[in-house]
């Protein structure tokens, strides 16, 4: 199966490149966005989707200051 | 089973399409090189085989419009272990250890995506490093742009300098200095030169010849995939259509993580005695590395593509062949050593793989599985491109006639000289490079005893005892204005570092980046800069050890400054007295010394104030400079003087004012201007290698007067660098030398 | 006195590491892959980039099956010291608390700065006066101490290095530069003292963490 894990910053962890995509956009024309999180994405195959959870909890994600997502994109 | 020459399937290439001579022109061939490579194989070569003539034909491995002019330089001396061509060169420093070091160009693909490329040109040439059996210590870089007021130049600047620290901070190679300049005619065509270091055991270096018949060729490190073949895509035709250039990727990109594990497994292959030679992949991959290692060992190498990992599924023999992948090496083993050179790339999770074997054919030969794929004699590879004779011509009025004044950014009626000189300061070339060199992670190893602005050179201290000092330098202004002239100033300039530090010149690397030599006023700057280089580095006793050449930068808007950068190396005897450039104590005499004779033309302050380049430069006094040199780093080594700050960009205040901030000391100066019509001349003109501003006890500076000029000029002291000039005086505060000099900051926000 | 230096692929500092401690004692390396520890009285996981520093600082080293084996010597009281990436390993592996984030400039930053002791009565820093400033260098672009519970570690003296005032090259909440654990036996630190054992490189301020566990293991 295709699995995707969306992992960003936790709400309300000073993200600095977050800031710089706000700071940067308007330079370029690109008025009123606001909110930015930058984050990063992993795909995988896996065989036994019920094993995502606990490969976010201990690799792929640092619960401590990130938030994970979990998408199934197709089996 | 490899067919072998008795093996009639060998005998010629089954892939009987050749491409011809139009393909082979779309490649950079001319028609008469063609016809040579025609005459050379006795027939036409098929795709593989044009695909591996035309990269080892080019200007970039053959070096055929340079070669002549650079066996005019000096490469021999009682302390050069390993000279030219060999990945890297080398210099004895004692107590059985060699310093090698090598300067190498990443321009092109740095102006295509400037991390990456700054990146991977730090990646390849710590693999020269290491390809000889020496672990590399350290790197400087080299960089050019156009001017910062250009949105690219930024881009290119923050790109170039976040990749050479992304690749030197994350494989543990300090960054201990480097140098930029910012002028116009790099705008289309910056460039990025990067400078590498390693040590090694005298008797344990290594050489990149293939030997031993029968011994087995082990490719390792990264998996192989198309990086930087896209200027070979008129081959492509029969794989691809025109449809999806996207397979064909031009940008290489770094992995210093991979190179810090082929790096340590490829020191303990050698650690071990594994290996019969090593071989950096870099430009053209497995074509010229094998075809080297044949040439050098006077053998024939059989290579199979179906052995090769790859990144992506079906890539053609020829695709293989050049990839520029980095992060590879390959080597020679003999058959008894093969697993135990294999387990050594396990151990470090590196893929060892065994691609082909040493033979007695004397032919370079191509597999893909059993099926032959390419065959061409090795001789004909490496040593039958034609070497060009170049057609020189200075143009009728000189530089001005080649490159348009700059662009002025200081009005020509400023009188006040503390106004000048914070203009000079704050100016993109003379400001400090503080933002740039603290991206740099400057002391892993332990052995940076001065790290970037504490002393004119780094300083590296070496574990048997004494220190080895590095600058790095390349004023292409100065050379475009005067292409011998400014080339011999470039290397005293680097000396001159070097004496500030205390250490003697043991051996030079240059990286000579120009424009199209075919052009006669290109060939007049890279024949007279040659001249000057070889000319510079015989009165110095400083042999080339080895460099590399970057010719054809240009662009519509012309070409670049002549810039052939200079990378020295030396020593020192204790790195307890490695100098410093900043003044150290309250109430010492400050001191103008060597023969120092300055001007205006081609100055910092002559480009602030817009003024065309001049058509030459005066007399340099290469003789007066040695002396100079020497004095100074006697006084250095003895810890007879406080300081030494040669006198570069920006004149004799500009140094002084530098000399104030890195020492946190102000300054008072009484300076004789009545003898000169123009004080702007004696305060901001320059004499590049000739000039030192030194502090230290009175009596220790008069000592100096025996062996070089010194000309008394104040006291360090206070917070302020105040000048009396007789007629006038005035006075600018630290605070508002360093606010101005701090001028680069916003560059990296 | 024997120190062990873990050695991941990617480390960088690891040699420098060896050095600083053979200055008090002696050191060796230890691989990554053997999780035999040799016996050693303390164990120093370094500086670098360990596999490459991708997925997260530190989060695949700390897998590893050395760094098993510290995680039980550190459970018995043994001492440990994690510098930099080593200090992002010992909070991946739950040692330490917190985590280490990017550098708000979003650069890479190398500095000699001033470093204050805040604890001086753990494992690494007994050798050391509360509030003295050290002169160490840091080089790092993901160094920025996060920590939910922060005055929580406050109140238990668990902030054991502070970045002097005006000197925080990271943006670091509270300039905190490292960090214990509650017995006091593991610390981390962003700066690198052993780049401060030598006058010749710049300073020998970082000798006092090496002393100290020294002192740590002859009282123990």
């Amino acid at each position: 199966m295709r699995a995707r894990v969306l992992i960003r910053p936790k709400e309300g962890i000073l993200d600095p490149q977050g800031e710089a995509v706000v700071r940067a956009l308007p330079a370029l024309g690109f008025n009123g966005v606001s909110n930015v999180h930058v984050g990063r994405l992993v795909e995988l195959d896996v065989e036994d989707e019920s094993q995502l959870e606990a490969m976010c909890q201990k690799l792929l994600a640092n619960p401590l200051v990130e938030d994970y997502e979990i998408q199934t994109v197709s089996s | 089973m490899r067919p072998t020459m008795s093996d009639p399937s060998a005998a010629t290439p089954n892939s009987s399409a050749t491409p011809g001579v139009d393909a082979a022109v779309e490649l950079g061939l001319t028609p008469a090189e063609y016809a040579l490579i025609v005459e050379k194989m006795g027939r036409e070569p098929n795709e593989v085989e044009l695909a591996v003539f035309s990269l080892l034909w080019s200007e970039h491995c053959s070096y055929k419009h340079s070669k002549k002019l650079l066996g005019t330089l000096p490469t021999t001396g009682p302390k050069v272990v390993m000279g030219p061509g060999e990945n890297a060169g080398a210099v004895d420093v004692g107590h059985g250890l060699a310093i090698a070091f090598k300067v190498e160009s990443h321009n092109h693909p740095s102006a295509v995506e400037p991390f990456q490329g700054a990146a991977t040109g730090v990646g390849g040439i710590l693999r020269d490093i290491f390809a000889i059996g020496a672990r590399p210590i350290a790197v400087l870089d080299s960089l050019r742009f156009g001017e910062p007021t250009s949105e690219r130049s930024r881009y290119l600047l923050d790109g170039a300098v976040q990749g050479i620290g992304h690749y030197g901070n994350s494989i543990g190679v300090p960054n201990i200095g480097g140098e930029v300049y910012f002028e116009h005619p790099y705008e289309q065509n910056c460039l990025v030169n990067a400078m590498a270091l390693g040590m090694a055991e005298t008797d344990r270096m290594i050489r990149s010849a293939a030997a031993g018949i029968g011994n087995v060729v082990v490719l390792f490190g990264a998996s192989t995939g198309r990086d930087g073949i896209g200027g070979a895509s008129v081959l492509a035709s029969a794989e691809f259509g025109e449809d999806d250039p996207d397979k064909r990727p031009t940008v290489q990109v770094g992995d210093p993580f991979e190179e810090s594990k082929l790096l340590e497994c490829s020191l303990e292959l050698l650690e071990r005695e594994l290996l019969v030679s090593l071989q950096d992949l870099g430009a053209a991959g497995l074509t010229s590395s094998s075809a080297e290692m044949a040439s050098k060992g006077e053998v024939g190498v059989d290579l199979d593509m179906s052995k090769v990992p790859l990144r992506e599924p079906g890539m053609a023999p020829w695709e293989i062949m050049i990839s520029e992948s980095q992060e590879r090496m390959l080597c020679v083993v003999e058959p008894a050593q093969v697993d135990a050179v294999l387990t050594v790339c396990e151990k470090w999770e590196v893929h060892g793989t065994a691609i082909g074997s040493v033979t007695d054919t004397g032919h370079l030969r191509v597999f893909d599985g059993d099926e032959l794929v390419g065959d061409m004699p090795v001789p004909a590879l490496v040593d039958d491109c034609p070497l060009y004779d170049l057609e020189p011509a200075k143009p009728e009025g000189g530089a001005p006639t080649i490159y348009d004044a700059p662009a002025a950014t200081l009005d020509h009626d400023v009188s006040d000289p503390g106004v000048t000189l914070l203009a000079l300061l704050g100016s993109p070339n003379i400001a400090s490079r503080k933002p740039l060199f603290q991206q740099y992670d400057c002391l892993v190893q332990s052995r940076t005893v001065r790290r970037p602005e504490q002393a004119d050179a780094a300083v590296l201290m070496l574990p048997r005892g004494g220190a080895i000092a590095v600058s790095i330098d390349g004023n292409g202004r100065r050379v475009a204005a005067d292409p011998y002239r400014g080339t011999m100033e470039n290397v005293l300039e680097c000396a001159a570092n070097l004496a500030c530090a205390g250490a003697e010149p043991l051996g030079l690397t240059n990286c000579l980046n120009f424009g199209n030599p075919e052009k006669p006023h290109i060939a007049w700057q890279l024949t007279e800069s040659i001249r000057g280089l070889g000319e510079a580095c015989r009165a110095l006793d400083a042999p080339v050890v080895g460099g590399n050449v970057s010719l054809y930068n240009e662009s519509a808007g012309g070409p670049i400054y002549p810039t052939p950068v200079v990378g020295l190396v030396g020593e020192l005897p204790d790195p307890a007295y490695a100098g410093r450039s900043g003044f150290a104590r309250e109430g010492d005499t400050i001191a103008l010394v060597g023969p120092f004779a300055p001007f205006l033309p081609g100055s910092e302050l002559s480009k602030l104030r817009g003024e065309p380049l001049p058509d030459g430069l005066e007399h340099v006094d290469l003789e007066g400079a040695k002396a100079a040199h020497a004095a100074v780093r006697d006084a250095v080594r003895a810890g007879a003087i406080a300081s030494a700050h040669d006198i570069a960009e920006g004149g004799l205040l500009v140094a002084v004012a530098e000399a104030a901030l890195f020492g946190g000391l102000g300054a008072t100066l009484q300076l004789p201007l009545d003898d000169f019509a123009d004080p702007d001349r004696l305060l901001f003109g320059e004499s590049p290698g000739r000039g030192f501003i030194v502090s230290g006890d009175a009596a220790a500076l008069e000592a100096l007067r025996e062996r070089t000029p010194v000309t008394v000029l104040g006291t360090v002291g206070g917070d302020a660098l105040s000048v009396d000039t007789g007629a006038t005086s005035f006075a600018v505060t630290l605070a508002e030398l360093r606010e101005a000099h701090g001028a680069l900051a916003p560059l990296f926000p | 006195m024997k120190f062990g230096v873990l050695q991941f692929p990617g480390s960088c500092d690891e040699r420098d590491a060896v050095d600083a401690c053979a200055r008090v004692g002696e050191a060796e390396l230890l691989w990554h892959r053997d999780p035999d520890l040799k016996g050693v009285d303390a164990v120093v996981v370094p500086g670098g980039f360990s596999y490459g520093d991708y997925l997260r600082a530190g989060a695949i080293a700390r897998f590893s099956p050395a760094m098993e084996s510290v995680i039980a010597f550190a459970d018995a009281g043994g001492p440990v010291l994690g510098i930099c990436n080593g200090f992002q390993v010992l909070c991946e592996a739950g040692l330490l608390p917190g985590a280490l984030l990017r550098n708000v400039s979003l650069r890479f930053h190398c500095e000699q700065i001033g470093v204050e002791v805040v604890n001086a009565d753990t494992a690494w820093t007994r050798a050391a006066s509360p509030g003295e400033r050290l002169s160490i260098p840091t080089k790092h672009g993901e160094g920025r101490f996060y920590a939910p519970n922060l005055d929580e570690l406050e109140a238990n003296g668990q902030v054991v290095f502070r970045y002097a005032p005006g000197e925080n090259p990271n943006g670091s909440e509270r300039d905190v530069a490292g960090v214990c654990n509650l017995q006091r036996n593991v610390v981390g630190l962003m700066p690198h003292p052993e780049h401060a054992v030598d006058t010749l490189t710049g300073s020998t301020d970082g000798l006092k963490l090496f002393a100290s566990a020294v002192a740590a293991i002859a009282t123990h």
